[in-house]
């Protein structure tokens, strides 16, 4: 989680509106590790939204004939668990879970956190003091660890305190970097021009702020994806996230370590995916901000 | 600058006075019991376990008393290992979660800075790229995917190290070290690179080249003071990673730390010892802010005078 404050900064600290959408597009395309990422992405959301389609098995299929059978022997295609349930299968479906988190707790941050960021910016003075003191008091919390007790205490293995609990991680940082555009864009000479003009706030806001805002906003949510991918692993991990018989790639991994020393496919494979698929989001996010920052 | 330190100390006292009071009350709201299923006990026999422990009494008075025992410094006694104090627990756990995350945090430091710098020193060439490869995969890559890897490849397979357990030895300290301080060492070297960089295109560097200086001096001398200032300052979030990680290094390496404590101690509902543990990760997370904003003021003459 430490690195996302480092990339909030940047994210925050460039302004990058100024890039056109097409040249933005095109710097995105000529990018080799945004293909890369991109490739990836596509890749795995292709695989986990028919593979489980295209197999004879569900997720929670018992197979008394194939028990923790090692990948590539036959019937099943990845190996099987201890209870005969097929990997591949219950990977995707897991990858699948895991996505879901990843984009539903992203966009719980993005609207705390833009809600939070631009009330603060734009209202200014004692309003913006509070809400900030606030942030920075989370911030210097084991903010992570509250989170964490309260989520074994109030629903292990409920999804929507696992989705309120992860999307409530990823929103301080947003709230921060949307507060300095909005500070930094009240002062520019555009939005002075607006008023002096006689545009109405909401008009000023639709048609200024928002537009301006939406760069940091965008590289920030798109590398938020990945960082909550990994918290919801680290829940599941720990035993607090998604709970038998359903499988996240967290959940996956814990099974898989606790027999790693007979069954190290259970280990390899999953970790194997989460660790494409973080890599594949950072890519893509990392080449996102690259495109939006004019100095880089 | 005294005066300053002790200001700053003192504020840390009603943080941490909120942080008490919210988790007391946040946890108590939470459904179930210390002395509820799974172990199910008689209803009477319920009744005076929970009257022994004051549970029976006002919540406000219940709060009261465990203020009353903080300020005596007493943690008081645990719910789910009987006859044991928090505070005892605590100090069981806690020399080897210092052990290992001061160790890990140390390699994080000097690995970092030193890939960071080198990194920033041959921009565009193949070790810049590597380490920035490096980088990237050390972020995406998990604890507890590295930690079981790395103990079936360097302890189940090649015998190189123990696969987990805890004795204070090399053997047994590599790997969770390694572990905890991959993705700090990925963090501090991405920021000392680019940190570095953005020093070396101000205009006293550029002075101290036109003067004549050997590239070297310009480096240690003049770049690399102002470069490392952000580290600092980040220090505070990179201790609360470590503290973090440290619950996933110590279940994947069966460590006897204090981080299973927190997970272990809310499931079963062990009011007495989650308190303990949030209070002591919150004192060491606003410990370790705080140390880096004095340092940063230390090394910062702009703040220190400002």
């Amino acid at each position: 989680m430490v690195e996302a404050d480092a990339v909030g900064a940047r994210a925050g600290a460039a302004v990058p509106a100024a890039a056109s959408d097409s040249r933005l597009w095109g710097r995105l395309r000529g990018s080799r590790s945004a293909q890369l990422g991109a490739a990836i992405l596509v890749a795995i959301v292709v695989a986990a939204l028919l593979g489980p389609l295209s197999s004879r098995y569900g997720y929670d299929q018992l197979d008394w004939h194939h028990i923790a059978v090692p990948p590539f022997t036959g019937a099943h295609w990845l190996g099987s668990d201890r209870l005969g349930r097929d990997l591949a299968v219950r990977m995707l479906y897991g990858a699948r879970l895991s996505l879901a988190i990843g984009f539903t707790a992203t966009a719980v941050s993005v609207v705390i956190g833009v809600a939070w960021g631009a009330v603060a910016g734009f209202a200014g003075g004692r309003t913006d003091g509070v809400m900030m003191r606030i942030v920075d008091g989370l911030n210097s919390l084991p903010y992570l660890l509250l989170v964490i007790a309260l989520t074994t205490l109030f629903g292990r293995g409920n999804p929507y305190v696992l989705f309120a609990a992860i999307g409530a991680v990823g929103w301080i940082t947003m709230a921060r970097i949307v507060r300095g555009q909005a500070l930094s864009l009240e002062r520019r000479s555009f939005i002075e021009a607006a008023v002096a003009g006689g545009a109405s706030a909401p008009r000023i806001v639709a048609r200024h702020i928002i537009p301006n805002l939406a760069g940091p906003v965008v590289v920030y949510a798109a590398l938020t994806v990945p960082q909550m991918i990994l918290f919801e692993s680290f829940l599941s991990f720990l035993g607090l996230g998604i709970q038998e018989p359903l499988a996240s790639l967290g959940s996956l991994i814990r099974d898989g370590a606790a027999q790693m020393g007979s069954a190290p496919w259970l280990l390899a494979v999953p970790a194997s995916l989460l660790a494409l698929l973080l890599l594949g989001l950072n890519l893509l996010g990392d080449a996102l901000r690259d495109a939006l920052d004019p100095r880089g | 600058m005294f005066a300053y330190a002790l200001r700053r100390v003192a504020a840390i006292l009603p943080i941490l006075f909120l942080i008490v009071t919210a988790s007391f009350f946040a946890i108590r709201l939470a459904p179930g019991g210390p002395f509820e299923a799974p172990q199910a006990l008689p209803p009477a026999v319920r009744a005076n376990m929970e009257a022994a422990y004051g549970l029976d009494r006002p919540l406000a008075a219940q709060y009261a008393h465990y203020l009353e025992g903080l300020v005596h410094g007493r943690l008081g006694p645990s719910l789910s290992v009987r006859d044991v104090e928090v505070s005892e627990l605590i100090a069981q756990g806690l020399p080897v979660s210092a052990i290992v995350g001061l160790a890990s945090l140390a390699v994080s430091l000097l690995a970092g800075i030193a890939l960071g710098i080198g990194a920033a020193l041959k921009r565009g060439r193949a070790l810049d790229h590597i380490a920035t490869a490096a980088a990237v995969l050390a972020l995406a890559l998990p604890g507890f995917v590295v930690g079981p890897a790395l103990a079936l490849a360097f302890g189940v397979h090649l015998h190189w190290f123990a696969a987990g357990g805890w004795q204070l030895d090399a053997r047994h300290l590599v790997l969770p070290v390694i572990t905890l301080a991959l993705p700090t060492i990925a963090y501090v070297a991405r920021l000392t690179r680019g940190s570095l960089l953005e020093v070396l295109r101000a205009d006293y560097i550029r002075t101290a080249r036109a003067k004549g200086l050997r590239e070297r001096q310009v480096i240690v001398r003049h770049a690399l003071r102002p470069a490392l200032l952000p580290i600092v300052s980040f220090l505070g979030p990179v201790v609360a990673a470590v503290l973090t990680g440290s619950l996933v290094v110590e279940s994947v390496f069966g460590l006897p730390g204090t981080g299973r404590y927190l997970v272990e101690g809310a499931i079963d509902r062990d009011y007495p010892l989650v308190m303990g543990m949030v209070i002591l990760y919150g004192a060491l997370t606003l410990g370790a802010n705080l140390a880096a904003d004095l340092l940063h003021g230390w090394l910062d003459p702009r703040v220190r005078h400002g």
